[in-house]
């Protein structure tokens, strides 16, 4: 009953056979894939073979309450919402130490921000608006993602597909938010109570767009608001977004259906994006930047040109018509 | 189904205690009450994790029948939260595994159950920790050394309150501080549903060197069951809840 640990997590090396105690299924660790806050992810291979992502620890009550979210997923049509659930099981260790663990479908890809830098910045919006048709899947069944982060998002590919992998934070509509990260949670930003509503996700995504241009976040300061928004407009690669992230951060949208309707619009508006992002280097921000003003700089040129082609035209025309009618 | 109210004692402190009874003592003698003890032992950034005697933080929590952990200052937000949030949990869990003994027998724990059947069990858990009513009495430790910390102890408990009040059970948080300039505790705050009125709300610091955690956590538990408590929300018996089924 009482679940205070002295151990430091849990450590399986390659080539350990994990064997569930109640299902009796064989599992062999591959290699780790992470750890939070319950447990470890690995990559293990299953008794015919095939790859599948297993999440240990000895916090049974916690794994208990992830695999009952991953069950909800499951009943929703599509089921596109998080890995699919395969098995859930408890593993005696040769010690005889009780862990719980349960196996779910292995989803290879990239990180999201790693996704971004190589495949050109036009992806964030799109990915983001893959993302809201998720979050409103989600919330239509009555739940909230919560734990909404950039390490929580995965892509995979070919074709690009916006995916997330760790549903520890999913809460109930109505209830207080089970999990969150300090960056992406609207509480510790002073805007907003930490109870599960659709827009309590819609803070966390905005916060994730801006993350993506500071890796390294930023602290919060003596004025949580005005620092968030002071560091908003000072990314010009945002600027196209703006509207839309800052009603998600005041907590304007309702529901991520009427902020995917919005955050189309701006990106459809611009479709400068697809090509100013051609180049596949983004190591340096702050140099992309100077290139893409650098470029809308050279084609308002362009527009000027064609404007002056058409005003020269009809003076003519126009001079051409008094002409013909003082005839 | 009844909801009791679960009660914890939040103890935030940076040393070992040096005067009065044994604080495990204390804190086994609190959780036969019905009061779980919490403690978190706060560290200064360039203090290593085994410096001083942090085994105490451990062993009071343990006694107390509640969660420990050792922290430095810049995680205290997050921490103050997870470890009410265990707590709960885990007092909770307890009661249930109480209510499966009798109905499937003596051996019947969570853990002896198929992962099927335990996932409801756990969705009762999860209900029960919305749902509850919770009283915390936080025990700040505010011997010198902990001066420079206070600001950010002070900081948590907002976070923790924001946190908690986006519950649906209600709330109720008292501060307290010791060492007390003639008792074993000061009051800070009494009981109140929200903690985002506290400004400046710790006293100036009383003394030099000594830290009475027994006797603290001893009359913290004595200010549960005060009449400045509604009295629907009291109950003297020592488990909270009393029925965890449906």
């Amino acid at each position: 009953m009482r679940q205070i640990s002295k151990k430091q997590g849990i450590n399986l090396r390659p080539g350990i056979k994990v064997t569930g105690k109640w299902h009796q299924k064989e599992y062999i660790i591959k290699k780790k894939l992470g750890s939070g806050a319950i447990g470890s992810v690995y990559l293990c291979e299953q008794q015919d073979g095939k790859p599948a992502a297993l999440k240990i620890s000895e916090k049974g009550s916690s794994v208990t309450m992830e695999v009952n979210v991953l069950k909800t997923f499951q009943k929703v049509q599509g089921n596109r919402l998080g890995p699919s659930l395969l098995d859930v099981d408890d593993w005696i260790d040769p010690q005889g130490n009780r862990y719980s663990f349960y196996i779910m479908e292995y989803l290879r890809g990239k990180q999201l921000s790693t996704f971004v830098s190589s495949h050109g910045e036009e992806w964030l919006g799109i990915l983001m608006l893959q993302l809201l048709d998720d979050l409103e899947q989600l919330h239509q069944t009555g739940w909230v993602f919560g734990d909404l982060k950039t390490e929580n998002l995965i892509v995979t590919y070919p074709p690009p597909r916006i995916r997330w992998i760790d549903v520890g934070g999913t809460t109930q509509i109505g209830r207080s938010i089970k999990e969150y990260t300090d960056f992406y949670d609207r509480g510790y930003w002073n805007m907003g109570s930490r109870r599960a509503e659709p827009s309590y996700d819609l803070f966390a995504l905005a916060m994730i767009m801006i993350q993506f241009y500071y890796p390294n976040r930023f602290e919060r300061g003596t004025d949580p608001k005005k620092t968030l928004f002071h560091k908003l407009r000072q990314t010009p690669p945002l600027k196209k977004y703006e509207p839309s992230i800052i009603k998600a951060l005041k907590g304007q949208y309702t529901s991520s259906i009427e902020m995917k309707a919005e955050l189309a619009a701006l990106i459809m508006k611009q479709p400068s994006s697809f090509l100013q992002t051609k180049q596949r280097n983004h190591a340096n921000p702050s140099m992309t930047q100077k290139k893409s003003r650098k470029y809308q700089k050279r084609k308002r040129t362009k527009h000027h040109s064609v404007l002056e082609g058409v005003g020269i035209f009809v003076v003519v025309l126009l001079f051409y018509f008094i002409y013909l009618i003082l005839q | 189904m009844k909801k009791g109210t679960l009660k914890q004692i939040l103890l935030i402190t940076d040393g070992c205690s040096n005067k009065g009874e044994d604080p495990s003592a204390v804190a086994t003698l609190a959780a036969q009450q019905g009061i779980t003890v919490n403690v978190i032992g706060v560290l200064e950034d360039n203090q290593s994790e085994d410096s001083m005697g942090l085994q105490e933080v451990e062993d009071i929590a343990m006694s107390g029948e509640g969660v420990s952990q050792i922290v430095y200052k810049k995680a205290l937000s997050q921490t103050v939260q997870t470890v009410t949030k265990q707590a709960m949990t885990q007092t909770l869990q307890g009661v249930v595994n109480q209510e499966l003994k009798q109905i499937l027998g003596p051996n019947q724990t969570l853990e002896e159950l198929p992962p099927e059947q335990r996932g409801e069990v756990m969705e009762v858990v999860e209900d029960l920790g919305e749902t509850s009513d919770l009283e915390v009495l936080v025990l700040v430790d505010t011997s010198a050394s902990m001066h420079n910390k206070l600001p950010t102890v002070q900081e948590s408990l907002i976070d923790l309150s924001v946190s908690m009040n986006a519950r649906i059970g209600r709330n109720r948080f008292a501060i307290y501080a010791f060492p007390g300039k003639k008792k074993a505790i000061d009051k800070v705050l009494d009981w109140s549903p929200k903690l985002d009125s506290i400004s400046s709300i710790f006293p100036r610091l009383t003394s030099g060197g000594i830290t009475p955690t027994g006797p603290a956590i001893k009359e913290a538990m004595y200010q549960f069951g005060k009449s400045s408590l509604k009295r629907s929300f009291m109950r003297e018996d020592a488990p909270d809840i009393e029925e965890a089924g449906y």
